[in-house]
C-alpha cells in the first residue's frame, strides 16, 4: 500500500487528490470512477481536516492499494483526532424540496452511495476509515 | 482550478464554469454569485467546462437555488455524465433544473 502522511489541512486537499489520482491513473482507472473516488477522498479528508483536531492541527494518513480480482482500489484514512465514526451520521432526506434541504451529512452520504464498501473502526487511538471501489 | 465567467444581459445572468467545483474553489463561486445575483431573474449555470463537483459545490448550488426560488429561475446546462450521476445520487436532480 502506498502511503501519504500529511498535515490535515484543507489547503492540502490538492496534494491528497494528486497522490490518489497518480495511482488511479497508473492503474488505468476509468475517468468516471476516478472522479467518484476523488469526491469520496475529498469528503473524508476535508472532514478530518475540519473536525479531527479542531481547534488544533494534526496529521492524516492516506493509503491506497490497487489489486485483486475484480480489480479494486482500496483506500484507507487514519487520524489520531477525536474518535468519530462518520458512517453513524444519519443520511440526509434527499427527497425534500430545495427550501427544506440542508447539506449537512451530504458528503458522507455521497461516499456511502458511490463506493462499494466503506468501513470504520477506532483502534489504538486512531480513526481508521477504509473504502473500496471496483475500477 | 476553477474559472468563472459571467455574462449579464438584463435580468439574465449566465455563469460559465471551467474546472473543478470542490472544497478549495467553491468559496470563489459563492463570492462571485453573492456579488452578482441581486436583481437577477434568470440564472444559467453553464457546466460545459466543469469536470468535477463535490458536496462543497453542491452546497453553493443549493444556496443559489434557494435565492433564485425567491426571485426567478435557475437552470444548469452542459452537465456531463459524471456530474449528472452525482446530482442523481444526492437527489439534487430533483431540486435543480437540468437542461
Amino acid at each position: 500500500m502506498k502511503k501519504l502522511t500529511i498535515e490535515a489541512k484543507v489547503e492540502y486537499l490538492d496534494r491528497v487528490l494528486a497522490f490518489v489520482d497518480e495511482e488511479l491513473e497508473a492503474a488505468g482507472c476509468p475517468m468516471k470512477t476516478r472522479m467518484q473516488i476523488d469526491v469520496a477522498v475529498e469528503e473524508i479528508f476535508v472532514n478530518i481536516a475540519s473536525y479531527a483536531y479542531a481547534p488544533g492541527v494534526g496529521e492524516a494518513g492516506i493509503g491506497i492499494e490497487i489489486g485483486g480480482e475484480p480489480r479494486c482500489a482500496r483506500i484507507r484514512f487514519s487520524d489520531s483526532g477525536v474518535p468519530y465514526d462518520p458512517l453513524q451520521r444519519a443520511d440526509p432526506d434527499i427527497t425534500l424540496p430545495a427550501e427544506e434541504r440542508e447539506v449537512g451529512g451530504l458528503g458522507i452520504y455521497m461516499v456511502k452511495k458511490t463506493m462499494d464498501t466503506v468501513s470504520y473502526e477506532h483502534r489504538d487511538g486512531q480513526n481508521l476509515l477504509a473504502m473500496e471501489k471496483r475500477i | 482550478m476553477l474559472d468563472i465567467k459571467m455574462n449579464q444581459e438584463g435580468g439574465k445572468l449566465t455563469v460559465a464554469l471551467d474546472g473543478r467545483l470542490d472544497t478549495s474553489t467553491s468559496p470563489n463561486l459563492e463570492e462571485a454569485l453573492k456579488g452578482a445575483i441581486a436583481g437577477v431573474t434568470e440564472l444559467v449555470l453553464d457546466f460545459s467546462g466543469l469536470e468535477y463537483i463535490s458536496s462543497a459545490g453542491l452546497r453553493v448550488l443549493l444556496g443559489a437555488q434557494k435565492i433564485m426560488n425567491r426571485q426567478g429561475s435557475m437552470k444548469l446546462c452542459g452537465v456531463n455524465d459524471v456530474i449528472r450521476e452525482i446530482l442523481d445520487v444526492t437527489g439534487f436532480c430533483d431540486i435543480l433544473t437540468i437542461e
